[in-house]
């Protein structure tokens, strides 16, 4: 049994995370206002971004790891409390699409199950250092993409989130073959920390582009950017 | 014939200055990255880092690296074009680094201006080795899927921090004793500014 304190102990680290944005200074303290050097890091950041497209290779895999590998118990981390994690009620819950999509017609949860769904077990590395291995499991991205029609020329794809996170990644990268809208993590339907009822897994890129708790999936041609992105963070986030 | 050679040529002083700024933001930015998931017992104070937070090192990390990069091939292409690492950093012997270090360890070693002693000569080589090493070892932390092959020479993901780590400590180390040598021999660093003249007595070289 964990104590609420131990348990906020544990959590700090993406809280501190969350916290430290707030501080005041240069460094995206402040994106809305961007001082010289705001816009000379976010000029690089841009930079980075496309030396990463360029490095991305569509038939390079994410190494993948034995069962015994899977990091046991599972870590949680958002930038808020496991206790506030959104709970979606699978029944009622739809994923909207927007875009450049021929078929919008949004999905259930069953129509997504009923489809061929492909198991992987990757390492999760987040942007801060550490990495877990786990196990997920759900619909190769790239095929849905696909199955509704998708501009699959078009530059992005967004995801909206249940928490109010949102993310987006380049298209190359959507239609990599380890890319999956996961449904089920280490054999078991996702929980709420986790990302239920949908979530990206997309072992090529950091942990922060894998968006939790999908409600809306969109493919665009204007940037959408992203939670942390708007912050900060380095938009491609490649691995 | 020229009417005097500077100690330090224009093109090394410029790339020694642009290097300071790389380094010095490189490491402090990588002190923050490292503060987020740290893998030794310990953090780095806050007034040591640069970025403020985690997404502002990394930020300010990825932009100097290209400053180090490209500063740092020009020099390798310089030290080998110009003749520099040939006639200042060659020969280098074990016996003369032994020497020397022997000599300067009992504060008799002196300074010749314009030539480094044996023990300067492999500090240098030792770090542009431990630069490489950094960039390399960084490089495999930051795609260890795309450039798979050096995150495997590096022994993975955990070992490549590790090795990044290790070579940036080892720099710190190398900027420790430079630092101090430049205290304890004030006069050399007018001559990093200003190129400094070498004396005539060597110049017959």
């Amino acid at each position: 049994m964990t104590s609420p304190l131990d348990r906020r102990a544990l959590l700090s680290r993406g809280l501190i995370l969350g916290a430290a944005t707030m501080l005041s200074g240069c460094n995206y303290d402040d994106l809305q206002h961007p001082d010289m050097a705001d816009r000379f890091l976010t000029g690089m950041s841009r930079w980075n971004d496309r030396v990463q497209a360029a490095l991305f290779s569509e038939h390079r895999l994410a190494p993948t790891y034995p069962a015994s590998a899977i990091t046991r118990p599972p870590r949680f981390n958002a930038y808020y409390d496991i206790d506030q994690a959104p709970q979606v009620d699978p029944a009622t819950w739809r994923l909207e699409l927007t875009g450049r999509i021929a078929d919008k017609r949004p999905w259930t949860l069953g129509q997504l199950r009923a489809l061929p769904q492909e198991s992987q077990i990757t390492r999760f590395i987040c942007v801060e250092g550490w990495r877990v291995v786990g196990q997920w499991s759900g619909v190769p991205l790239g095929q849905f993409l696909r199955r509704i029609n998708a501009d699959t020329k078009a530059r992005y794809v967004s995801f909206q989130c249940a928490d109010g996170y949102y993310e987006s990644i380049d298209m190359p990268s959507a239609l990599h073959p380890q890319t999956i809208l996961a449904l089920d993590f280490l054999g078991e339907p996702l929980t709420a920390p986790f990302g239920a009822p949908v979530r990206l897994r997309i072992p090529t890129k950091l942990g922060y582009k894998n968006p939790k708790s999908i409600v809306a999936m969109g493919v665009t041609n204007v940037f959408p950017s992203g939670y942390w992105v708007k912050q900060g963070y380095n938009w491609f986030g490649g691995s | 014939m020229r009417r005097h050679r500077p100690i330090h040529p224009l093109p090394l002083r410029i790339m020694h200055w642009l290097n300071v700024i790389a380094i010095v933001t490189l490491i402090g930015s990588g002190w923050e990255i490292y503060n987020a998931s740290p893998i030794l017992p310990f953090s780095f104070p806050q007034w040591a880092v640069i970025g403020e937070w985690l997404g502002g090192a990394i930020a300010w990390h990825f932009a100097a690296i290209w400053l180090l990069m490209l500063n740092g091939l020009a020099y390798l292409i310089w030290g080998t074009a110009s003749g520099h690492f040939r006639r200042k950093l060659l020969p280098i012997t074990p016996r003369a680094v032994f020497d020397d270090l022997l000599a300067a360890l009992s504060l008799r070693l002196q300074h010749e201006e314009g030539v480094y002693n044996a023990v300067q000569r492999l500090l240098y080589w030792g770090v542009i080795s431990l630069g490489i090493l950094a960039v390399l070892s960084g490089l495999a932390v930051w795609k260890p899927v795309q450039l798979w092959y050096l995150s495997d020479l590096f022994g993975g993901f955990g070992f490549s921090r590790i090795v990044h780590f290790a070579a940036m400590s080892g720099i710190c180390a190398f900027l420790l004793i430079h630092v101090l040598l430049v205290a304890l021999v004030p006069r050399v660093l007018p001559a990093m500014i200003f190129g400094g003249r070498v004396p005539e007595t060597t110049h017959a070289e």
